[in-house]
């Protein structure tokens, strides 16, 4: 008897239980059926720009992969410059407020950081025209001047600033607090033991980071730098309005010719645009939307690989 | 014997060989006085119109990595050098992370303050307004019908979401679902004003349609997964003991969700929740594309297009008129309005996390 009520005792399935648990699942479903929706719509709307006839598009372009084509290289030249400039500096902060900073100040200087990241972008964009621009401009006049013979720094140099190279700083600036987050929160999770250990063997404290920190955080600071190249690829108002924008491809950081972005090529046509020129621009949404999309599952699998053994969950 | 003792050194050989306390916070403040000299000199002479405060800055700091690095070599050898100067160097890089910040705060409040103050700005629209005056009464009406129906969409999906990834998820499904939430977080936001012009322009078969409602959809696809990681967390909170107690006295598992881990969470849900409206209400992209840009007023998110407060920022300046200073203040006095609410929705947030989170160590 009292066997048999053991083996048998199971939870009463209440309606309420039933109802409760398949809305969650419904919620999380969807979610990736969003994401499904997301890829289907802009596949299914952008057919026609790959079939589109040459007269559909401007310039002297011919079909659609020499149309995206300048565009996909000036997201990532873009792209990459603004992380070369971010992730130093991101690194920087994010061990100084984990390691540095007085223990109390640090959560504090952790949210300044993070105001960055809520300014909206057309804010960014509106500083980027009309205070960085101006401000760097003759940085770039000199530069030109010295250093001309050097490919990417060949002139003209443009007389407004509204370079490449302005939005690259910006856009460092905008991905700064992602890079910085997840940097911050990798260094917090180095072992003590390692850390004491270091300092006991008599290690300054730039070695001790140089020794236990870094080569832990090594795989964090990378993944986190790809979350934020994900971030400056699909950047759309700043570049829009920051950068005066050319079709084509333009290695030249410092003129007043710059290759034009995915996003900010988008923002700066849909306003105006018909007919197929509107699939057109839904089509090279779809590359941003692919290429972003493989940037971040990569980000994600690398800082997900390193979860299981970080020991802090 | 004791006179070998009484002629050992008279210094203390553990502090020997160091720079004193606090000089490295003395060569800070000498070397930003030095190239503070530096610029007052060239704008003294007449070389540069004005005072060069962000290059005083920064090449006081180079100064100082420099300095700092050359007296602790001479005095402390070259290990602790290197510490001295990477701990310059680490703490350059977040005053140099701070200067953007410095700067679009205080560029924003001083070219935005004028049209910000004009009584008209926040009582008309631009309807029929040419050169200066009108205001944004259309755009902020816009904006907050526009993330309302958006955190009406978001906050139910984000929160069932994540109580299914917390309490009910196990195996696959759990695991794609927070694998593609994270993957979503870093979708740009234009594709989203894309995929709900796609969508919508496929529904309704209209080639140019633009709604308020899309920008609801578009912005709700942003604001989900911010929403389901911030609520997850806020759930994974709160202490197993409390479940199983509510368990041990026979409450079903859903009213112990509802009555039991909500309430204790609901101080960090509502931060979270706060925080992703503080992110999705400045989105410009998606708006400028679904939801389009007018002069007047709209109260109807499923008809016409609707003006948001980024997007007028972005057209004020973008399309400017005649009188184009008219134009430029009105954009600055929007993104003022703008960077107001955002980081007044960030403050009470972290206010609200402070005051009722649950104190965690380090």
């Amino acid at each position: 008897m009292t066997t048999n009520a053991a083996t048998n005792v199971k939870a009463r399935q209440r309606p309420g239980d039933r109802i409760f648990s398949s809305a969650t699942v419904i919620a999380g479903s969807l979610i990736l059926a969003m994401l499904a929706a997301v890829a289907l719509f802009l596949l299914v709307e952008s057919l026609p720009a790959f079939v589109a006839a040459p007269d559909d598009f401007s310039g002297d372009v011919t079909n659609f992969w020499s149309y995206v084509g300048p565009l996909v290289f000036g997201t990532i030249y873009s792209a990459i410059l603004a992380l070369l400039m971010a992730v130093p500096v991101a690194i920087g902060i994010a061990l100084f407020i984990s390691h540095f900073a007085p223990r109390k100040l640090a959560q504090g200087l952790g949210y300044l950081v993070d105001l960055l990241a809520a300014v909206p972008s057309v804010v960014f964009g509106l500083w980027g025209i009309g205070v960085l621009a101006p401000m760097v401009q003759p940085f770039y006049t000199t530069l030109v001047e010295w250093f001309g013979w050097f490919t990417p720094f060949q002139g003209p140099a443009s007389g407004t600033g509204r370079t490449i190279f302005t939005v690259a700083i910006v856009l460092a600036v905008m991905i700064l607090p992602i890079i910085t987050a997840i940097c911050r929160e990798i260094f917090l999770q180095t072992p003590l033991l390692h850390e004491e250990a270091a300092l006991a063997l008599g290690a300054t404290r730039w070695e001790m980071i140089r020794m236990a920190v870094l080569p832990f955080g090594l795989p964090g600071i990378i993944s986190a730098s790809m979350l934020g190249l994900g971030r400056a690829l699909g950047e759309t108002m700043a570049v829009a309005m920051v950068l005066s924008p050319s079709s084509e491809v333009i290695f030249q950081l410092f003129t007043a010719q710059n290759s034009n972005t995915i996003a900010s090529n988008i923002a700066l046509n849909f306003p105006e645009a018909h007919g197929v020129g509107v699939n057109i621009l839904l089509a090279t949404g779809l590359v941003l939307f692919v290429v972003t999309l493989l940037v971040n599952m990569l980000a994600r699998v690398i800082i997900n690989s390193r979860k299981a053994f970080s020991g802090a969950n | 014997m004791t006179s070998v003792l009484e002629a050992s050194p008279l210094t203390n050989s553990l502090t020997a060989g160091k720079l004193p306390r606090r000089s490295s916070l003395w060569i800070l403040l000498a070397s930003w006085a030095v190239s503070a000299a530096f610029f007052a000199m060239l704008f003294l002479s007449g070389t540069v119109d004005g005072f060069n405060i962000v290059g005083t800055i920064v090449f006081g700091t180079v100064l100082y990595c420099v300095a700092i690095y050359v007296l602790s070599r001479l005095v402390e050898g070259s290990r602790k050098a290197k510490d001295r100067l990477m701990t310059a160097l680490v703490t350059a890089a977040f005053i140099i992370a701070l200067l953007p910040l410095v700067s679009i705060i205080y560029t924003t409040v001083v070219n935005g303050l004028p049209a910000f103050l004009t009584p008209t700005f926040f009582t008309s629209s631009q309807r029929n307004v040419v050169g200066a005056g009108g205001g944004v009464l259309h755009a902020v009406i816009g904006t907050l019908l526009v993330t309302g129906m958006a955190t009406l969409i978001s906050v139910p999906i984000g929160l069932l979401a994540s109580i299914y990834l917390v309490e009910y998820g196990r195996g696959k499904l759990a695991k794609a679902i927070t694998f593609f939430v994270d993957v979503m977080t870093g979708i740009p936001s234009i594709v989203a004003g894309l995929f709900a012009f796609a969508l919508f322009a496929l529904l309704f078969n209209d080639p140019g349609i633009r709604f308020g409602f899309g920008g609801a959809i578009a912005l709700s696809v942003l604001m989900i997964p911010v929403v389901v990681r911030s609520s997850e967390e806020m759930l994974k909170l709160v202490p197993n003991e409390l479940r199983e107690a509510a368990f041990a006295l026979g409450v079903p598992k859903w009213l112990t969700i509802l009555k039991v881990v909500l309430p204790t969470s609901i101080a960090g849900i509502v931060t979270g929740v706060m925080l992703a409206i503080a992110r999705v209400i400045g989105e410009t992209a998606p708006l400028l594309i679904i939801a389009g840009f007018t002069s007047s007023m709209n109260y109807d998110l499923f008809g016409e297009r609707m003006m948001t407060l980024p997007v007028f920022v972005y057209t004020q300046y973008a399309n400017q008129g005649a009188d184009s200073q008219a134009y430029v203040d009105r954009a600055w006095a929007a993104a003022l309005t703008l960077i107001v609410i955002v980081m007044a929705l960030n403050g009470l947030a972290r206010l609200i996390a402070y005051w009722f989170s649950p104190k965690l160590g380090r």
